[in-house]
């Protein structure tokens, strides 16, 4: 795989390119589902491929061939160059590059067990178990089940020097019951909607789940909801269970942060950001309580989002965003990091799979817990009124990202620091500084997990990647609440 | 990229590796080129070649698939080992079909399609698309706006072959440029796409998109609330495409479709009628499904009234011998499978709505609307409730104050919380459909609308 590389860096070095670097991945993915009672589908799939990403005239270009024979690789590099030229034509300057050490090294993610050891059989039992777990409850009318891992290798050598090999695994599992009655569909999802809960680790992850054990009472919820109350409209209180504010810190934290957004790279199709240049340093983004940080390194936990280097050869590093309510930092690249007067690039540059062109995207952007000791049911012991809100079901923003709605599966009202009626369909919206600005308490570590989003959709052609998002749950004051359902 | 012949080749490969008692491979080879440009310069410009084969076999009614992009004998054999493994552990599926034969695949004729494969587009290198990019910029440079967007180009192929002698080929082009360009506080948004390049005008679109962003300039807010819209056609094509996932014989046996229990009413105006027809003039992509069963035309809503879903084999099989037969209109499998084994079972890829009878281009709705608003395309469309199908998002990329008959202003963006059923209750006046594209949902025929109460229930702040 090595060799490749090498020749796609010659063969771009003589055609012209002053930068080049070279990316050989390969990708293997098992994905298992089932649907009442039965496997749904069954599927493993293996891609490898080369991309070659080149300066020349001062413009980028890339190309990349799924076949690795030395003609192509040459063919492909050349081309590289070729787009590369004709990229110049349309310039108003030349890229720089922030530099970097040329990183040489080897690094896997550390996994027990490696997913792709286990059987299938052993799988498909653990999915078919939840999947007659929630069929049990009465009421149910659909039973999902999904279990998918990912075994990503890459060879990453650059012009410059730098020789990277990383071996990335990642797991993730869960299951969602739906329940149709009247004229209602309701759901339940567990450990969380977006096919439940992904991170980089092995198989013991699946392990660590319960699935099995919390599948009743998902059920159970999914059918409950046909009896409880409409969530009402107004403004409230709300608390947001650690999934659902890892979305929310998803949307209107992590993509904002992203610097080619805000350098309107992004304007076309993902949007830009209401966080502009000035802000940096400046904007109280939320409460004294919001703290927030941008960290790809394993020592912040197995998120989605982490990894040794980027895919620029950049190493992973954890960047203050918010800092006690304040914006202090934006996601950056090599290309970007001059944009902020960084000599250095953050290191969050990751692409899809070896045909993409790697660009600025989350790693694992993570809201610190807590201080001092509070768990969920402290934390609703202390809240008079409210509502209490779990697991997202919708998700909109604007392409700035300043005005959100959120719905969430399920919703409890909160009456004098006590959980008390079931509220179905429940939302709430807000402008993201204001929201931010509300949070008056946080719970602390023990409550805090690393959430993963398998799905996030970026650039064009759109790459879909995972990130990471650390939260736990939190309560905001004077949300507005039931917009969703407004006028319905 | 391989050819037919090639995958052939490749499929008698595979067929000789595999000990299952069917085999079938679907092939997909795409070149892909994209220039990316913003701030009124080229910064990304991609490439990508890339052949994949997706290998499906079947053991006694149990059945998996495994994928891979290489083809030496090692590599398929691997596959090819990997699709049997997952297939032999599983229970068999009482509902699980043979593979169909080329005989039943084509029953239903391929129909008066023509060429979806165009030489010109095939052809443009990357100096071509900078060259678009510079006339495009150009146009940014004249209105003192910024413009970012994109030109690409692709060539696809795609094949099936099965061990029952099913052997079908598509092969097409596609010529696809989006256009945002924006000015301090406001922007203008176009998008086109097409197999032929000829049809696009890169020029016009990119003149469309900056008057929109001149003209939406100092934008006003106005209280949200339910107004007369005026969607222009990808604004419409991404609203609409949340409600077909549901237009599947899976979706009713599962229950979460918004149709259960509602085909045969009236659900929408009767001035709503739409089909799925993969061989209209203005649609795009492959005549068979993922078993290679033809795509046949489907009326799916006359009138106002849904008529019918849309089936895989399995899933006609499965909804005849249902509580819901009888109930649905007819059953029949109709292409539009999704490669098997999957859950959602199918959907209609190749909509297309019906024109009204008295047609009114976009200046007519404004010239008879006394108060709404005008908008230029939707975002971030999340459905709310799958059964009501109330679905939000967002305004972008020119949204305009309509007063009596003449757009007056630009306004800040709104969020809406919009049920389709209503929506698609309360069209008052429809354009000619015309082939459109957006970002939340595929490609459509589609006409502009004008919408009563369209329900915005909050404004941003730009």
């Amino acid at each position: 795989m090595k060799s490749a590389t090498h020749l796609a860096l010659d063969a771009a070095s003589a055609r012209g390119a002053t930068y080049a670097d070279a990316r050989v991945v390969s990708i293997r993915n098992r994905s298992l589902t089932s649907k009442n009672g039965r496997v749904g589908h069954a599927s493993e799939s293996e891609s490898l491929g080369i991309g070659v990403r080149v300066i020349a005239d001062g413009a980028w270009g890339f190309a990349a061939s799924a076949d690795l024979s030395r003609a192509t690789v040459e063919a492909a590099a050349a081309r590289a160059v070729e787009i590369a030229k004709a990229s110049a034509r349309v310039k108003r300057a030349d890229v720089h590059l922030a530099p970097e050490p040329a990183a040489v090294a080897e690094w896997t993610t550390p996994y027990k067990v490696d997913p792709f050891t286990t059987s299938v059989e052993q799988n498909l039992d653990l999915l078919l178990k939840v999947d007659a777990e929630m069929r049990a409850v009465a009421g149910v009318t659909l039973a999902e089940t999904g279990m998918n891992f990912q075994r990503e290798e890459s060879w990453f050598l650059s012009s410059e020097g730098a020789d990277i090999h990383q071996t990335k695994y990642s797991t993730g599992a869960g299951y969602t019951a739906y329940a149709f009655a009247g004229s209602e569909i309701q759901k339940r999802s567990y450990p969380n909607s977006f096919g439940g809960q992904w991170q980089n680790r092995g198989y013991e992850q699946i392990e660590e789940m319960k699935l099995v054990e919390n599948a009743r009472r998902v059920a159970e919820e999914a059918v409950a909801l046909h009896h409880a109350d409409q969530c009402p409209e107004g403004t409230y209180t709300i608390v947001l269970d650690g999934s659902q504010l890892g979305l929310q810190i998803h949307e209107s934290i992590g993509h904002p942060i992203e610097l080619d957004r805000v350098l309107g790279m992004e304007a076309n199709f993902a949007g830009t950001s209401f966080l502009t240049l000035e802000k940096l340093g400046h904007l109280r983004y939320g409460s004294e309580l919001v703290n927030v940080v941008a960290d790809a390194r394993q020592e912040h936990g197995p998120g989605l989002g982490t990894f040794a280097y980027d895919d620029e050869g950049v190493a992973a590093q954890s960047t203050p965003i918010i800092t006690n309510g304040r914006f202090t930092g934006y996601l950056s690249s090599r290309e970007t990091a001059h944009t902020i007067g960084a000599a250095r690039s953050g290191g969050t540059l990751r692409a899809e799979g070896w045909n993409r062109l790697p660009m600025i995207r989350m790693t694992n952007v993570s809201i610190l817990p807590g201080e001092k000791p509070l768990s969920l049911e402290q934390l609703i012991a202390a809240t008079d009124q409210g509502i209490y809100m779990e697991t997202n079901k919708s998700w909109s923003i604007d392409d700035k990202r300043y005005n959100f709605q959120f719905g969430c599966e399920i919703a409890w009202e909160i009456k004098h620091g006590k959980r008390v009626r079931m509220l179905k369909n429940p939302s709430y919206s807000g402008i993201t500084t204001e929201f931010w600005n509300s949070m008056d308490a946080i719970c602390s570590r023990d409550e805090w997990a690393l959430w993963g989003t398998p799905n996030c959709g970026k650039g064009q052609p759109q790459q879909v990647v995972g990130t990471g998002h650390g939260a736990s749950p939190a309560r905001f004051r004077n949300i507005r609440v039931g917009s969703a359902y407004q006028g319905s | 990229m391989l050819t037919r012949e090639q995958s052939a080749e490749v499929f008698d490969r595979i067929r000789r590796f595999s000990s299952a008692d069917e085999v079938e491979a679907i092939f997909t080879g795409s070149r892909f080129a994209l220039t990316r440009f913003a701030n009124n310069t080229i910064h990304q410009n991609v490439e990508e070649e890339n052949s994949i084969v997706s290998i499906r076999t079947n053991f006694g009614g149990r059945t998996a698939r495994a994928t891979a992009n290489q083809f030496d004998d090692q590599s398929l054999r691997r596959t090819v080992a990997a699709s049997e493994n997952l297939a032999r552990v599983q229970a068999p599926d009482p509902d699980l079909l043979p593979m169909p034969t080329a005989k039943e695949a084509n029953a239903a004729g391929e129909g008066a399609r023509s060429t979806r494969f165009f030489d010109g587009t095939a052809a443009i290198t990357p100096a071509d698309r900078a060259e678009v990019v510079k006339r495009i910029v150009s146009v940014a440079d004249k209105h003192k706006l910024t413009t970012a967007g994109i030109y690409s180009n692709s060539e696809l192929r795609e094949g099936i072959f099965n061990s029952r002698g099913l052997a079908n080929w598509h092969h097409q082009t596609l010529a696809e440029i989006s256009i945002t360009m924006l000015a301090e506080d406001s922007s203008g948004w176009q998008k086109l796409n097409s197999p032929d390049v000829s049809n696009l005008d890169p020029q016009r679109l990119a003149e469309t998109a900056a008057r929109k962003a001149v003209e939406s300039a100092h934008p006003r807010e106005i209280a949200p609330g339910k107004y007369t819209v005026i969607l222009e056609p990808a604004a419409v094509l991404d609203i609409v495409g949340f409600m077909f996932w549901d237009y599947s014989g899976v979706a009713i046996l599962d229950q979460r479709s918004f149709l259960n229990d509602r085909i045969g009413t009236e659900l929408f105006g009767e001035n709503i009628n739409i089909s799925d027809d993969a061989a209209h003039p203005l649609q795009a992509g492959s005549p068979f499904d993922g078993e290679g069963m033809r795509r046949q035309s489907v009326p799916l809503v006359e009138n106002g009234v849904v008529k019918r879903v849309v089936y895989a084999r399995a899933t006609a099989q499965k909804m005849k011998h249902s509580e819901y037969a009888g109930k649905v209109g007819p059953i029949e499998p109709t292409g539009h499978g999704f490669p098997l084994p999957n859950e959602i079972g199918e959907m209609p890829l190749n909509v297309v709505f019906g024109g009204p009878e008295k047609p009114q281009g976009v200046e007519e709705m404004i010239v008879s609307t006394e108060r709404g608003v005008l908008v230029t395309r939707l975002w971030y469309i999340r459905e709310v409730d799958p059964y009501e199908k109330i679905v939000a998002g967002m305004t972008r990329d020119g949204t305009f104050l309509v007063e009596n008959g003449k757009v007056q202003c630009g306004l800040r963006n709104f969020r809406f919380n919009e049920s389709l059923i209503s929506m698609l209750s309360n069209v008052e006046a429809m354009s000619v459909p015309v082939r459109a594209c957006g970002e939340e949902s595929f490609d459509m025929v589609v006409p502009a609308m004008k919408v009563r109460e369209f329900n915005f229930t909050e404004a941003t702040r730009f």
